[in-house]
């Protein structure tokens, strides 16, 4: 196990903002922390990063507990706290010298590495008050992963970015995961950013934890899930379907159909079309966890 | 512990606002010796009129009395309560600076203990305050040679008058601004203190300039409710400096407001340990 805690709780005044947590992340894993505003997900990872006090709990990585050797257990972890904020009157390489340097000391070279892959070797002389949002969080990247780190714990890092920006970072957790092994820790409340880059998750709701697993075998254990279909003709689709008394509810879409029915089903309904010469061209789910994440956390 | 306080240096030394201090000095030194030239044209400058007015109740002065020594004393006597306010701009600006730019969360998630990033970050405040004080007095001893020359110091003292020949000028000197750097020292750690408990850098700045006005007024006021208070209270030994200049010079006194003045320095550094060794990042 790369990163566990044990009953991890922490209280705010009166108010407990995460309670009894108990995590467990394996090497290797894209580990989705999924929750709504203020469910307690940013608390956690402060925690895990160290920077907020636990009031209750254990948080062990690497086989480090990180409250009695912090250093140890974060020597091999890079991260990122919500937006990246820079040394703003310094330049990205700058900046990263002085982060290196924090991390016990890093090579010239690396620094020039890990700017060249996150796309801002070309500004790395530049002062980081004339980045725009999207280059601070590509150069929030690079510093964590400045230190080679074995684990990479990430709150909402798309969060601000536009659909281009979003689609690069995933695409670079992914490729970090795949081609280098680094167990990553992901926050979002992008639900559908988990379920594309994650393997494992947990959903966390008012600091309490819903439920955590592998990705695929928790969307199995959904009982309806509603699919767009795409099929020619669509009126003719549309009226068997709904004579179907497996499928729940049907609604007609200009050029699909909206089908909610048992998750188990799916390939009969596609078999059903097809035997009744209906040409399919799509079954897409529909927001399938985010569907989950309403349905455990009460909000559906 | 050097690579860190190199970090921290180069946090604060490529910050705008420590350059503030610098300037302000650099500014106002130039412009004061001018004014005190431009005075000298109708006699000793206004600044030495009282030195004078003393000496002439007893002696015949011929010459004149003001040099670059007394313009430097001069400087250094006027400027002594404003220059709080330029350390507690940098030194109020170590912690709370970092929290209102949130750049503890991309520093302190690393290998590194908080004790020593504070460890450095006070060193380096340490370090800003000695230069600040060595370019107050190196400026206003050079500028002030440069403009009404060098020779033997009249020191000021009410019913008194004490002449120190230029070796020994030297020396007082000195010895007042090492004084001077450790009062200042006191100061600078208040602020570094205060600036643990803000999540922006104004409230340490007013905060210090609040804590040193009232306590000079409290060790100013000549009232019996204060007597008690006094010998607690840091400012009753910032002006130590002035200890230099007397004949002989008060070692006893010297050491007891070095040594409370020291008690004050590490007491509040221990504060600031204990206070944000606890302290939860949040911004």
């Amino acid at each position: 196990m790369v990163l566990g805690t044990q009953s991890l709780s922490k209280r705010f005044g009166k108010n407990w903002v995460v309670k009894d947590l108990n995590l467990k992340v394996y090497k290797g894993d894209v580990f989705g922390f999924l929750g709504p505003n203020a469910a307690g997900k940013s608390t956690t990872i402060r925690m895990l990063l160290g920077l907020v006090r636990p009031t209750l709990g254990k948080i062990e990585i690497f086989g480090y507990p990180l409250s009695k050797s912090p250093k140890k257990a974060l020597s091999r972890v890079g991260g990122i706290v919500e937006r990246p904020d820079f040394y703003l009157y310094l330049s990205a390489k700058k900046n990263l010298e002085i982060l290196g340097t924090l991390s016990g000391g890093i090579r010239k070279e690396r620094i020039d590495e890990v700017l060249e892959l996150v796309g801002l070797y070309e500004w790395a002389n530049d002062k980081v008050k004339t980045f725009s949002h999207g280059m601070k969080q590509r150069l929030g990247i690079a510093q964590a992963l400045l230190s080679n780190p074995e684990l990479i714990i990430l709150d909402e890092p798309t969060s601000g970015l536009d659909p281009q920006g979003m689609k690069e970072v995933r695409e670079l957790i992914v490729r970090l995961s795949r081609e280098r092994g680094i167990t990553i820790f992901l926050s979002s409340h992008l639900l559908y950013e988990i379920e594309q880059v994650a393997n494992r998750m947990a959903i966390i709701n008012k600091g309490n934890l819903m439920v955590q697993g592998n990705v695929k075998s928790l969307l199995r254990d959904i009982k309806e899930i509603v699919v767009i279909l795409k099929a020619t003709p669509l009126k003719i689709a549309f009226d068997l379907l709904r004579k179907q008394d497996w499928v729940s509810s049907i609604v007609i879409n200009k050029d699909s159909l909206e089908v909610k029915l048992p998750y188990n089903l799916i390939s009969k309904m596609n078999a059903f079309l097809v035997e009744s010469h209906i040409e399919v061209s799509a079954i897409m789910p529909k927001r399938t966890l985010e569907d989950y994440f309403l349905s455990i956390t009460g909000n559906a | 512990m050097l690579k860190l306080i190199h970090i921290e240096n180069i946090k604060t030394f490529y910050k705008w606002r420590t350059g503030i201090g610098f300037l302000a000095i650099g500014v106002l030194l130039p412009l004061m010796m001018i004014g005190m030239k431009l005075d000298m044209r109708h006699g000793p400058p206004a600044v030495a009129e009282r030195t004078v007015r003393s000496l002439r109740e007893n002696f015949f002065v011929i010459g004149s009395i003001f040099n670059g020594f007394s313009a430097a004393y001069f400087v250094m006597h006027s400027l002594w309560v404003h220059i709080p306010f330029l350390i507690a701009l940098v030194a109020g600006d170590q912690i709370a600076g970092e929290s209102a730019a949130g750049t503890f969360r991309i520093s302190l998630i690393r290998p590194v203990s908080r004790t020593q990033v504070m460890t450095a970050k006070f060193i380096t405040t340490l370090i800003y305050t000695t230069l600040l004080i060595l370019f107050l007095g190196l400026l206003s001893i050079g500028l002030g040679i440069l403009f009404f020359g060098r020779g033997d110091f009249l020191v000021p003292r009410p019913r008194a008058v004490l002449v120190l020949t230029e070796g020994q000028t030297w020396l007082r000197f000195g010895l007042a601004y090492i004084l001077a750097i450790w009062a200042m020292w006191t100061i600078a750690s208040l602020a570094f203190f205060l600036s643990t408990l803000a999540e922006n850098s104004l409230g340490p700045v007013i905060g210090t300039m609040a804590i040193v006005i009232a306590c000079l007024i409290i060790s100013r006021t000549p009232l019996q409710l204060f007597k008690k208070i006094k010998p607690f209270l840091f400012t009753t030994y910032v002006d130590g400096w002035l200890k230099a200049f007397q004949e002989p010079i008060p070692w006893n006194e010297i050491s007891s407001s070095v040594l409370y003045l020291g008690m004050y320095i590490f007491g509040f550094f221990a504060l600031s340990l204990i206070v944000f060794n606890r302290k939860d990042i949040l911004s």
